[in-house]
C-alpha cells in the first residue's frame, strides 16, 4: 500500500485520455497496414487493373469502390443515427470537404485523374507499392511530394 | 487459411473492408479517411519553404495520418511476404490485347516492368509515367483537397457534392490520360 502512495505521489497523474491519444498513432499504423494489405491483395494497386477500369472491361474496379462507398455510406447512417461517440467519448465530427468555388475539384480532380491513369496509382497504393518491393515507386512518391510543393507555392495564383 | 488469404481477393471482400476504414477512423478519434494529406504533413516536416501551406505543427495536426500512410507501405511488405501470389493479375483478354497494342508484352507484377523499372527512368516513357504522373497526383490532389480515398470513399460516402465533382474529374482525367496520352507516349 505505502509503494502505491509512493507511485502516486512521485508520478503526477495523466490525463488517461490524453496518454490513450499519444498512443493512437499506434493504431493508426495498424489501421493503415491493415488498408495495406486489403488494397494489395484486392489488386486495385496494380497499374493492369487500373488500365481495365479506364478501358471498362471488368467490373473488379467499380465493384471495390462501389462496394467501399456503399459500406463506408451506410456506417455513417448508423454513426449519425445512434450518435455514436469516438472511443475516446467525443461526439464523431464529419467535416464538410471543400468546394470554393468548384474550381479546385473539377481543376485539381482531372489533373489527379490524369496523374492516377499515367502512373496506376494514387496516393494509398503509391505506399502500398513500395512495400511490395517496386522500389521505382519512390521515384512516384518523390514526384508527388514535389507536385505538393509546388501546389503549396503557386496555390495563391491558382482559381479555388 | 493463409492459401486462402493468398489468394486474390474478390471485390465483395475488399471493398466493404476499404469501407470499413471510414467509421474505424471516425471512432478511433475522429480523423477522417484521406491519404494524401501526408504529402503535405512530409513537406511540412521537411521543406516547408515559404508557404503558409506548409506552415504548422505538424507533429500536432500530421502525425496520425503520416503513420496511416506508413502502414500502408508496410501492409503493402506484409501481403507481399506472408500473402504471396506468385500468379499474374488476371486482367481480361480485351485488357491485354489494347496493352499488347501498345508494345506492352509482360504482364507479371503489379506493374509493367517494361515502363516502371529503374533502368526505364532514363527513357522518355519512364519520365513521362513516373516523374509527370507522380508530379500530377501530388499536385492534383491537394489542389483537389484529397485523393481516392478522401472523396471517392470518404466524401461520396458522405454524399458530398465537392467529392462527386472531385470523382468526376479523377474519371476524366484518367480515360484522358489511358486513350489520349498512353497511345502518344507509347
Amino acid at each position: 500500500m505505502s509503494s502505491t502512495a509512493t507511485e502516486t505521489t512521485a508520478r503526477p497523474l495523466t490525463d488517461p485520455a490524453a496518454a490513450e491519444r499519444e498512443l493512437s498513432w499506434l493504431a493508426h499504423l495498424a489501421l493503415g497496414a491493415a488498408f495495406g494489405v486489403i488494397i494489395t491483395k484486392t489488386q486495385v494497386i496494380s497499374w493492369f487493373r487500373i488500365q481495365e477500369m479506364f478501358r471498362f472491361q471488368s467490373f473488379h474496379m467499380y465493384g471495390v469502390i462501389g462496394s467501399a462507398v456503399v459500406v463506408g455510406a451506410i456506417s455513417l447512417l448508423i454513426i449519425r443515427r445512434t450518435r455514436l461517440r469516438t472511443l475516446h467519448g467525443t461526439i464523431v465530427r464529419i467535416p464538410p470537404k471543400d468546394l470554393g468555388r468548384g474550381f479546385r475539384v473539377a481543376v485539381g480532380g482531372t489533373l489527379f485523374g490524369l496523374g492516377w491513369g499515367l502512373t496506376g496509382a494514387c496516393p494509398g497504393p503509391i505506399f502500398a507499392l513500395v512495400g511490395n518491393g517496386l522500389t521505382v515507386m519512390l521515384v512516384v512518391l518523390a514526384s508527388a511530394l514535389v507536385g505538393t510543393w509546388v501546389y503549396g507555392h503557386v496555390r495563391h495564383l491558382l482559381p479555388h | 487459411m493463409v492459401e486462402l488469404l493468398s489468394n486474390p481477393w474478390p471485390w465483395y471482400v475488399g471493398g466493404p473492408l476499404i469501407g470499413l476504414m471510414v467509421p474505424a477512423l471516425l471512432l478511433l478519434d475522429n480523423r477522417t479517411f484521406g491519404i494524401s494529406s501526408s504529402f503535405q504533413h512530409v513537406c511540412a516536416a521537411l521543406v516547408p519553404g515559404r508557404s503558409s501551406y506548409f506552415a504548422y505543427d505538424w507533429k500536432k495536426t500530421g502525425k496520425w495520418n503520416l503513420a496511416l500512410a506508413l502502414g500502408t507501405l508496410l501492409g503493402g511488405f506484409v501481403a507481399a511476404t506472408l500473402l504471396a501470389d506468385p500468379e499474374p493479375i488476371a486482367i481480361s483478354e480485351a485488357t491485354r490485347t489494347d496493352l499488347a497494342g501498345l508494345g506492352l508484352t509482360d504482364f507479371n507484377g503489379l506493374a509493367p516492368v517494361e515502363v516502371f523499372s529503374w533502368s526505364s527512368l532514363a527513357s522518355p516513357i519512364g519520365l513521362i509515367l513516373m516523374v509527370g504522373g507522380g508530379f500530377l497526383v501530388g499536385f492534383g490532389a491537394r489542389y483537389a483537397g484529397g485523393c481516392t480515398s478522401g472523396h471517392a470513399i470518404f466524401g461520396l460516402s458522405d454524399t458530398q457534392l465537392p467529392s462527386l465533382i472531385a470523382v468526376v474529374g479523377f474519371f476524366a482525367g484518367g480515360l484522358v490520360a489511358t486513350h489520349f496520352l498512353l497511345p502518344l507516349i507509347f
